[in-house]
This record gives structure tokens, C-alpha cells and sequence, in this order.
């Protein structure tokens, strides 16, 4: 989903000049976009190889983690913006990453697709797991290990003591306020402690 | 480079009158933006690089990392390689003569810090009008090079690429160094550090012990696992290509023997060993392994390294592999975390090299381009 008016949505959140950390940072694109569009600094956290290089050759700032290790590595509120996009689904700990999002940073941004969205309802109702353009993968070969809708998300922010700054949906680049659980492919949260 | 005045040290000696061996590749900028300066670990030198003329198998020990066309592409920058003091393989060391007695050094080479050699390198650049460094580099002792340069001269550095390197040694790794000294200064032909060849002495190398100290370390330099692929249990005798088949190994009999050679890491042990001990030189050994001992920047501030790492201005590329327990990945993440605090520019990769703490000097394809990379991007930022 990093599709650029998606990237634009969500760095729309940031703040100007935000010392940014950004979780499961792929090639860096989104870093790159905020170090240029909006003054920003920070870090990229990454798993894999190619996508640790690709920040390297952009001059985007890597560390290469795994982030089911946890984020002891960063200090407490030593970020403005802490992103998670796409990065939640594919998470072991997602429990423990939510509450760790919010403690090393002031703000946390969450996206995800969001299961919640109509045609993938639709298909459950026929019977099969969805298979679209935001979520393409077959059930048996998904990297998608969490399954979760934008309601689901709002109850998990809750029982972690988290206080939702702003929700809404992502369709097509564009915002969706109105009923985002069924009509938004992808679920943006801001969090807090 | 010949240099006269006194270089002060941290052990409240000085050195005089010594000289540098260096050796440069590429052409520095006429703005003299495009140095970088590369820093050897325990039995490197100044020679990173391509073949001495009309020499064999003279390959600098770099030669994969540093070159035309190379991650560290000398045609785009302008490399300095150097000697360090106490070393053997040019510089001013423990087998040439005391300007202040004409007697060798010997024992007498006074203790030289990582900190010290920085300070040396940085007389060096002055003598070659270079200010600023585009880039330091080096793995392990080299990366400790590395990282006190950003201390030591923050306003000259511009990047640090520090490569399976640490903050400190941990208890374990003295351990090890202390068993390749005592190897050496046990020694019969030791003779406290004064084997060299003198009136009426002739030279006595302390081969034996600089053969046990080289197979030491070796061993930390390996991972287990790659030690079982190359060696397993082979035998000697199933014959010396390096291949394993278990049916020509135990169709060979053990010969029953607690001295000679029976299995093969042991020949693969006494070769490294014999040809280590031919070139090495055994005062240097104990110089330096001491040198990677005393290395430990936190220890001015408590033993804070993100205290310590304060001073650093530069950009950072920080590498570990890991299957390196010598200087392990949990090493170079402590040195991200200070960073990290310190909010640097600073990208970390963790490569999946099967080698150890060898994996610094190979050619794995995932270390070499993430190099690239960086100095790609350094060379495009260039000022």
C-alpha cells in the first residue's frame, strides 16, 4: 500500500520537523518523503536485507532489528512520531509493540488493512478469505499473521490504556470518517499514552 | 613518513623520531573532500590493496573491499592506508632502535593506546594537508580506530563505518588475549621481549609462542559452524583436499597418536600457525593485543557510552555479523544505542555471514553492498 497519496495521507499526521522512528521501514520511501517534504529526522527499523540497503542507498538511516525482539534499543519518549505502517499485521507481539510504540514515542501512528472493509466481508459471507488488491496474498501464503478491522483496533488501544488522538480510514488516498470499519481498506490510528 | 617531534601517549611515555608507513590510493580532490581514511585490526597493514609490482600473491589484505570498481571505489576516493605504531610492517615498532638509547626497543616499546594511534594517524593527514576525512573505516580493532576518531577529532570526520567492532572488550576477550601472551612470553626464546638479533646474540623468535597465540585467536575468529563445514571431524590421513565424504573418513583409521596431526583443523591450526609465526613479530602481538584491551571510551564518563559517544558529530554506518562471538552483535547494538541516545545519523546492519568474526575480511555479497552503498551516498553528498 505504498502507494503514494496513501504515503501523503499519512505524512499528513506528522508534524513538521517531527523526529520520526518508522517500524518496518521497507526501502525508506516514507522516511526519504518526510526528510524532504517535511523537514523531518529520524530512523528506519527493518528486518530485511534488500530493504535495509535500499535505506542505505537513499541515505535514509537503518538499523536493522527485528522488531518481535522488542525496541529496548530506543529510549523512552525519544520520538515525536513513532509509525507503524503495514507493520502491525505481520507481528508476533503486536500486544507488546503497541504499548512500545507508545513509550518511545510521544505519538504512535498505526496503519493497517483493515478486515473490516465491505468486499472483504463480502467474501467471508461467499465462504473464502479475501483476495484484493490490498490484501493479495492467498490464506496459505499471507505475511499477514494478525487479522484485525478497525473496531478490532480501537477495543486493543483501549484494554492497553491508550488514548486514540484520531481514526479514520484510507481509501484510495483519501480519508474516510464516515463508517471507515466498512468502507476504508486500510485503518490509520494516532495513539497516545 | 618520517616524523621528529615527540607523540605524546597516554601512558605518559612519548615516542620520537618515528616513522609512519603509509600507503594512498585515488586521487585526493583538489578540495581534498574524497579521503578516507582505513584502519587495520591485530596483523593487518597499510597495504589494503592491489599487488606490489613483479610480487605474487602480495594482494593487499582489503583487496575485495578497496579498488577500482570496488565497494570502496578508489576511483571516486582517496584512500590512505597506515601503519600503526608498534606494528610490524613498517612503522616504527618494537625491532627498531630507541633514538634515545640506538639500542632496539624491544620490551622497551612503550605501551601504545587506540588513542594513541589516532593521534598518530591525525599527524599523518596534518603532514598530508588533509583536514577533514570524508569517511574513517575499520573492522574490529580498526573499528575501534574508527570510533575514537569521532571522539577524538569529531570536527574532522565526516563518516564512520565501524565493522564488527564493540565499545570495550568484554572479560572473556582479554581472557583470550592474556592466553596468547602468556603463550608468548613463556616462551624460552622470548627473552623478555629481547630476541633480537644483537651483538654477540643472534635473533631467537619466540616462534613457539607466537604459533599457540595465532591459533588462539584463530579459533575466536571462526563460528563453530563454519569450522564443522570446512573440517568436521575429518582426518588427516583421508587425504588433504578439504572435502568431506564420511565414507573415505571412516574407512581411515585413527592412529592412535596424542602428538602428531590427526584430524584436519588441527593440520588447517599449524599451518595458520607456522606461516603466522614466520612474518609476525611476537612484541608487536603483545602491543596490540594490549591495545584492544585497554580500548574503552566509557570509561572516562562512568562507564556511560552514550556519555562518551557525546563528542561524535559524524554520520555512522555501523556493521556486525551474526555469527561473530568475538565481537558480537550485541556489541555493535550498545554502540547504536549511544548513538541513538546521542540522536546520530547512524544505519545499523546485522549481516547473516556464517564466518564469525572472520566474515569482516570475506566477500559476503549482502556486507559488500551495503558498503557500496553507503560510500555511493557519500560520494553523491559530496560537498
Amino acid at each position: 500500500m505504498t502507494d503514494q497519496a496513501t504515503m501523503e495521507a499519512i505524512a499528513r499526521l506528522v508534524p513538521e520537523g517531527s523526529r520520526v522512528l518508522d517500524l518496518g521501514c521497507g526501502g525508506g520511501g516514507m522516511l526519504a518523503y518526510l526528510q524532504a517534504a517535511r523537514g523531518c529526522s529520524g530512523y528506519g527499523v527493518e528486518i530485511d536485507d534488500a530493504n535495509v540497503l535500499a535505506c542505505v542507498r537513499r541515505g535514509v538511516n537503518a538499523i536493522q532489528l527485528n522488531l518481535d525482539e522488542g525496541l529496548a534499543i530506543f529510549g523512552d519518549a525519544s520520538f515525536d512520531i513513532v509509525l507503524q505502517v503495514d507493520t502491525l499485521q505481520h507481528l508476533r507481539n503486536t500486544e507488546v509493540m503497541l504499548r512500545e510504540t507508545a513509550r518511545v514515542g510521544r505519538v504512535g501512528i498505526v496503519a493497517f488493512p483493515n478486515f473490516g472493509h465491505w468486499p472483504n466481508r463480502l467474501s467471508i459471507l461467499r465462504g473464502r478469505m479475501p483476495v484484493t488488491k490490498r490484501l493479495p496474498y492467498q490464506w496459505y501464503d499471507t505475511p499477514n499473521i494478525r487479522v484485525g478491522t478497525y473496531a478490532d483496533f480501537e477495543v486493543l488501544a483501549l484494554k492497553n490504556g491508550l488514548k486514540i488522538q484520531d481514526g479514520f480510514g484510507l481509501q484510495d488516498g483519501r480519508e474516510v470518517r464516515l463508517v471507515p470499519n466498512l468502507l476504508a481498506g486500510t485503518a490509520v490510528f494516532k495513539i497516545a499514552r | 613518513m618520517y616524523f621528529e617531534e615527540p607523540l605524546p601517549l597516554r601512558s605518559g611515555a612519548s615516542i620520537r623520531a618515528y616513522v609512519l608507513a603509509y600507503e594512498t590510493y585515488g586521487k585526493l580532490k583538489p578540495d581534498r573532500s574524497n579521503a578516507v581514511l582505513i584502519l587495520h585490526a591485530l596483523n593487518a597493514s597499510h597495504h589494503l590493496a592491489g599487488l606490489y609490482a613483479g610480487q605474487d600473491k602480495s594482494d593487499g589484505w582489503w583487496d575485495n573491499m578497496i579498488g577500482p570498481g570496488k565497494p570502496l571505489d578508489t576511483d571516486r576516493f582517496f584512500v590512505i592506508g597506515v601503519n600503526n605504531l608498534g606494528s610490524c610492517f613498517g612503522s616504527t615498532g618494537p625491532m627498531h632502535p630507541n633514538p634515545d638509547t640506538g639500542r632496539t626497543y624491544g620490551a622497551d616499546f612503550p605501551v601504545v593506546t587506540v588513542e594513541d594511534w589516532v593521534d598518530a594517524q591525525a599527524r599523518l593527514l596534518d603532514a598530508l594537508g588533509i583536514e577533514t576525512l570524508a569517511a574513517v573505516m575499520g573492522g574490529s580493532l580498526g573499528g575501534m580506530q574508527a570510533l575514537s576518531w569521532t571522539l577524538q577529532y569529531p570536527q574532522r570526520v565526516r563518516n564512520a563505518v565501524v565493522i564488527a567492532s564493540a565499545p570495550n572488550l568484554t572479560a572473556e576477550n582479554i581472557a583470550f588475549n592474556e592466553v596468547a601472551r602468556r603463550a608468548i612470553v613463556t616462551d624460552p626464546d622470548f627473552n623478555g621481549g629481547n630476541f633480537y638479533a644483537r651483538k654477540g646474540h643472534v635473533e631467537t623468535k619466540p616462534k613457539r609462542g607466537l604459533r599457540i597465540a595465532r591459533m588462539i585467536g584463530h579459533i575466536t575468529y571462526l563460528s563453530d559452524d563454519v569450522m564443522n563445514e570446512k573440517f568436521g571431524r575429518a582426518l588427516r590421513g583421508a587425504g588433504s583436499t578439504q572435502e568431506l565424504d564420511p565414507l573415505v573418513d571412516s574407512a581411515v583409521r585413527y592412529r592412535y597418536t596424542t602428538q602428531d596431526v590427526e584430524f584436519q583443523i588441527e593440520s588447517y591450526l599449524r599451518h595458520q600457525a607456522d606461516k603466522f609465526a614466520e612474518y609476525f613479530d611476537a612484541n608487536t602481538y603483545l602491543l596490540i593485543t594490549r591495545a584492544l584491551d585497554y580500548f574503552d571510551p566509557a570509561r572516562d564518563f562512568g562507564g556511560d557510552l552514550s556519555r562518551a559517544l557525546a563528542r561524535a558529530r559524524c554520520r555512522f554506518l555501523l556493521v556486525s555479523f551474526r555469527t561473530d562471538w568475538r565481537f558480537s552483535p550485541g556489541r555493535s547494538r550498545e554502540l547504536v544505542k549511544a548513538l541513538l541516545d546521542n540522536r546520530r545519523d547512524v544505519s545499523y546492519a546485522e549481516i547473516d555471514a556464517p564466518h564469525g568474526h572472520d566474515a569482516f575480511l570475506l566477500d559476503d555479497p549482502r556486507y559488500m553492498a551495503v558498503i557500496r552503498s553507503y560510500f555511493d551516498a557519500i560520494a553523491g553528498a559530496a560537498p
